[in-house]
């Protein structure tokens, strides 16, 4: 069974008299582990394709199901759940809450989950080893750089043990050099703890790092291919 | 669900956050709560020296006086009809279980002198019993003995201001003054008492035995008279049910007709210090209810602060939902921090509220009295402000879209 499956996912939004259809009946499966990359360009029905994947939105019609669970009938709270439960959120903006320490950001997560603050603190601190910010621990997101405060993000997705992160152009705010750290972090993530990671991008050597490459334009998949091994 | 502890340090984060604009949104729970508490202090003053004064006046009060005259027409008001004997107020006394005590009371402003000083004060011709009813004991000194009333004795007990302006720091004891000229020898001084309920020096008096004052100082039509009959009900309810026997005693006594008026007048004085204890309740209800008018404007000032805050912190709402918070986790941060925003303005309210009291004792005549219910009360009250005016906005907070918060700019 696939971890993620959609069948003939629809969005559409009113506008004026009519509705305006970003996504025109998608179908897609992604597999548990799998690194995937959605690439297109802006206005394709990325970003709508990924808030649905994100379990952000619903979708008009078609189904969704994430572990055999089928989405478009979860109510607001039910998808915050799942949301808290499965899914990891890296954003280009990075997210983080202003004024907040770098730990505190981590545990964010946890604390919607019910869990107990002494593992919630364990849990984050090694969150945080793992992408190599223990020593800033305390720093407020205005006192860290742009590369630190996504691998913060990052360390906040994936404290959970949430199967899939969902990374939106993750690099987008960042230079070359950093872009790369957190990709290799992604990478490491995938192979190493076996996350499943969907990252949505329109920079191609970004999209190099995945072993699946899909490319949505006007709103349908235009094609779909894995990296030859 | 968040655990109380966490949501109250998210709360107390995001107050310290913005020190400025947390301390100026409690400027009005603070002012509500200290408003409260200094009103209901001076209501409850008020009302607990008022009490105190009707307690000088004696418990379960209640007068008997002489009923009103005609003659050509003209009415002469209360008490110029002259009846009442005290010996009505003895059958009173020993016939109606619901009465205590009754103490003949025969009174006149008179010249007092000793020495070369003289005051004019109230002469009151009267036994022992009028003391018991006003449990009023002796400074020092003795009182009445039964052969003073029987002898129609020529002795005095002096009240405190009295003795203040005829003796200054002589002590009278045993000394004599004169009333109508005629010699009196002082057996005691009255305890100071101070104003009664209506503001009248009730030290400023001389008391007398009854028959002296009936047959040698004051002018009495027939044998016996008195102004008034003091009653003393045995508890408050029988202050109003005794009336109806009285009355009808009294009728007997003086034998009336049944076509005839009464030709006295039953006063229910405990009805009266009712009636002014119930005026000050109301006035502390009506000076805390004025209070907590300023403690509702405080609350929608909160309310006022938490729909900006809503409103700029949209994007915070917005990460909070896209990693796991269900809209209650939401509406609870916000009013969480509503209500402790309204608590910290309620407890420094408690604190600059009781200042207020001090210093009002200070420079002003009021009775201030702090009753720790009146303090605890509005504190609870303003949390119920913070409830309530905090309700809306964290609900509007928790209705936001993921994705459209997390794009606010």
């Amino acid at each position: 069974m696939s971890l993620i499956k959609l069948e003939n996912i629809k969005k559409s939004y009113p506008l004026g008299d009519g509705e305006l259809e970003i996504l025109k009946g998608i179908s897609l499966e992604i597999n548990q582990g799998e690194f995937v990359a959605i690439m297109g360009p802006s206005g394709s029905g990325k970003s709508t394709l990924m808030n649905i994947l994100g379990c952000l939105d619903q979708p008009t019609s078609g189904k969704y199901f994430l572990n055999g669970k089928e989405i478009g009938k979860l109510n607001s709270d039910e998808l915050a759940t799942i949301r808290n439960q499965k899914i990891g959120f890296v954003f280009q903006g990075f997210n983080l809450l202003s004024r907040t320490s770098a730990i505190e950001n981590v545990e964010l997560p946890m604390i919607y989950a019910g869990i107990g603050e002494a593992e919630r603190h364990k849990k984050a601190i090694n969150a945080l080893k793992a992408v190599g910010l223990e020593q800033r621990m305390d720093h407020q997101p205005n006192q860290l750089s742009g590369g630190q405060q996504q691998r913060v993000a990052i360390a906040r997705a994936l404290v959970t043990e949430a199967p899939i992160i969902f990374a939106d152009e993750p690099t987008g705010n960042l230079d070359t050099k950093t872009s790369v750290e957190v990709m290799e972090l992604f990478t490491r993530f995938n192979k190493e703890l076996g996350r499943t990671i969907i990252l949505v991008t329109h920079e191609e050597d970004i999209a190099m790092y995945a072993d699946r490459i899909i490319k949505v334009i006007d709103g349908e998949i235009k094609s779909d291919k894995r990296k030859q091994k | 669900m968040i655990d109380i502890k966490t949501i109250t340090r998210i709360a107390l984060r995001a107050i310290k956050a913005n020190k400025m604009r947390s301390s100026l949104t409690s400027l009005g729970i603070i002012i509500g709560v200290a408003a409260v508490i200094v009103m209901l202090a001076i209501g409850h003053g008020a009302q607990v020296s008022i009490q105190e004064d009707m307690k000088t006046m004696g418990s379960n009060l209640m007068i008997v006086r002489s009923g009103s005259s005609t003659s050509g027409g003209a009415r002469g008001g209360r008490g110029s009809l002259p009846t009442m004997k005290a010996a009505d107020g003895d059958a009173i006394q020993e016939k109606i279980a619901k009465i205590k005590l009754a103490a003949p009371v025969l009174e006149q402003v008179n010249q007092i002198i000793y020495g070369n000083a003289n005051w004019a004060t109230s002469t009151t011709g009267t036994d022992n019993r009028y003391f018991q009813i006003k449990d009023w004991s002796l400074d020092y000194g003795r009182n009445f003995s039964e052969s003073d009333i029987k002898n129609a004795a020529k002795v005095t007990v002096l009240g405190q201001t009295v003795v203040t302006e005829l003796f200054g720091d002589v002590d009278p004891f045993g000394k004599t003054v004169r009333i109508k000229g005629m010699p009196f020898t002082v057996i005691g001084v009255l305890q100071k008492r101070g104003e009664n309920g209506m503001g009248m020096d009730q030290d400023d008096a001389v008391f007398i035995p009854i028959t002296t004052a009936q047959k040698k100082i004051i002018g009495i039509t027939f044998p016996d008279q008195v102004n008034m009959i003091m009653l003393q009900a045995v508890d408050g309810d029988a202050t109003y049910t005794a009336q109806e026997d009285i009355s009808q005693l009294l009728r007997q006594r003086h034998n009336l007709g049944i076509n005839k008026e009464n030709d006295f007048v039953i006063m229910n004085l405990t009805q009266m210090q009712e009636m002014m204890e119930s005026s000050t309740q109301i006035l502390t209800v009506l000076l805390g209810s004025i209070a907590s008018i300023s403690l509702l404007v405080g609350g929608i000032g909160i309310m006022n602060i938490m729909l900006v805050s809503v409103t700029e912190r949209t994007r915070e709402i917005g990460i909070r939902m896209a990693i796991g918070a269900k809209s209650w986790d939401i509406r609870w941060q916000f009013l969480m921090e509503a209500i402790v925003l309204s608590l910290i303005g309620g407890l420094v309210g408690i604190i600059t509220g009781l200042i207020g009291v001090e210093i009002m004792k200070m420079f002003t005549t009021f009775t201030l009295i702090i009753a720790w219910p009146y303090v605890i009360i509005p504190f609870i009250f303003s949390g119920l402000v913070g409830i309530l005016f905090g309700f809306y906005p964290a609900y509007k907070a928790s209705l936001l879209n993921p994705i459209n918060a997390l794009r606010y700019e």
